[in-house]
């Protein structure tokens, strides 16, 4: 029984983990952009550049946020 | 007999370019996070993809990748950034430290853990299933498309085999190239692969088509070379005040 719990315990925090990382707004920012880009392609308009630029916008705020944390 | 090496030729071409994408991801990561749960998750990922060819033979022509790619694109792409992230951070503070292996920091991703690297497993699965599937679906298209199921395969297979084998090659190089900047690089091959496919999985059409991902990878390092030239002069600015 306690291994099954071990089991049920292990999956979620692989999956936390795995998904969500040292910094969570980094993935509510991509799930956003995918979101939004599903609304600009269901609207016929150009959805393609949207994510290459929320990636490069949150890895720059991602590393100011810890650099600031580390001084 | 042309009709069978034009489906050969054409089936291999276009199989490599998945699989090339395939062995990328888990050379890659077998050599960030240590080979053992790599290898057993892309011989895992191979298991379930011959039980999918088996099951749905040439009905595989019908299956929706879509959905599988925006998934399994959307996973890679969360999980890319993070090494994306921690490469810059890392090859900021050490830069270069580690060729050879002598840099003590530099394995901070390498699974030391007494069982399974789940991480690993994962990552090396998906690329294998999806890659996988992509090539069993260029196979069947192309196969039944010119009757020449045979020649398909070979083809599809022997693309995947030929490319397994330069990755194979090359895991030795890969080795040494320092943990920092190989989480760096992982981390920039993830993130691309994963904007590209998510996106495709969408719906959404890249200029260029499959070209896009070589824009998306020049971006992406130059993004990263900023970022480092940023960090460094941070790093310098803490270390004149202290």
């Amino acid at each position: 029984m306690e291994r099954v719990w071990s089991w049920v315990l292990a999956v979620p925090r692989f999956l936390y983990h795995f998904i969500v990382g040292d910094d969570w707004t980094m993935a509510a920012a991509v799930f956003i952009g995918l979101i939004l880009s599903a609304i600009l392609n269901a609207n016929r308009l150009l959805a393609w550049w949207l994510i290459p630029v929320i990636v490069v916008l949150m890895l720059g705020i991602s590393l100011r946020r810890a650099s600031r944390t580390q001084r | 007999m042309t009709g069978l090496w034009a489906v050969l030729i054409t089936t291999f071409l276009a199989s490599a370019v998945e699989a090339i994408e395939m062995v990328t991801i888990v050379v890659g990561v077998g050599a960030t996070r240590g080979w053992r749960s790599t290898i057993i998750g892309a011989a895992s990922g191979f298991g379930v993809l011959a039980v999918i060819v088996v099951i749905l033979g040439a009905a595989l022509s019908v299956v929706p990748i879509g959905p599988l790619r925006l998934v399994i694109g959307a996973l890679l792409l969360v999980f890319g950034l993070q090494w994306f992230r921690k490469g810059i951070m890392r090859v900021a503070a050490r830069g270069l430290a580690g060729i050879g292996g002598s840099d003590p920091h530099g394995d901070a991703e390498l699974w030391r853990g007494p069982g399974m690297d789940w991480t690993g497993w994962f990552l090396a699965f998906k690329g294998v299933v999806l890659e996988g599937l992509e090539v069993a679906i260029i196979v069947v298209s192309f196969g039944a498309g010119a009757n020449q199921l045979g020649g398909a395969v070979v083809g599809g297979v022997g693309a995947i085999v030929v490319v397994g084998a330069v990755g194979f090659a090359l895991h030795n190089t890969v080795r040494r190239v320092p943990r920092s900047l190989l989480q760096l690089v992982v981390g920039i091959l993830l993130t691309t692969f994963g904007t590209f496919w998510s996106l495709e999985g969408l719906g959404v059409s890249w200029p260029a088509s499959d070209g896009a991902i070589l824009g998306l990878l020049v971006l992406y390092v130059l993004t990263a070379f900023t970022y480092i030239t940023l960090e460094r002069r941070h790093a310098f600015g803490v270390q004149a005040a202290a």
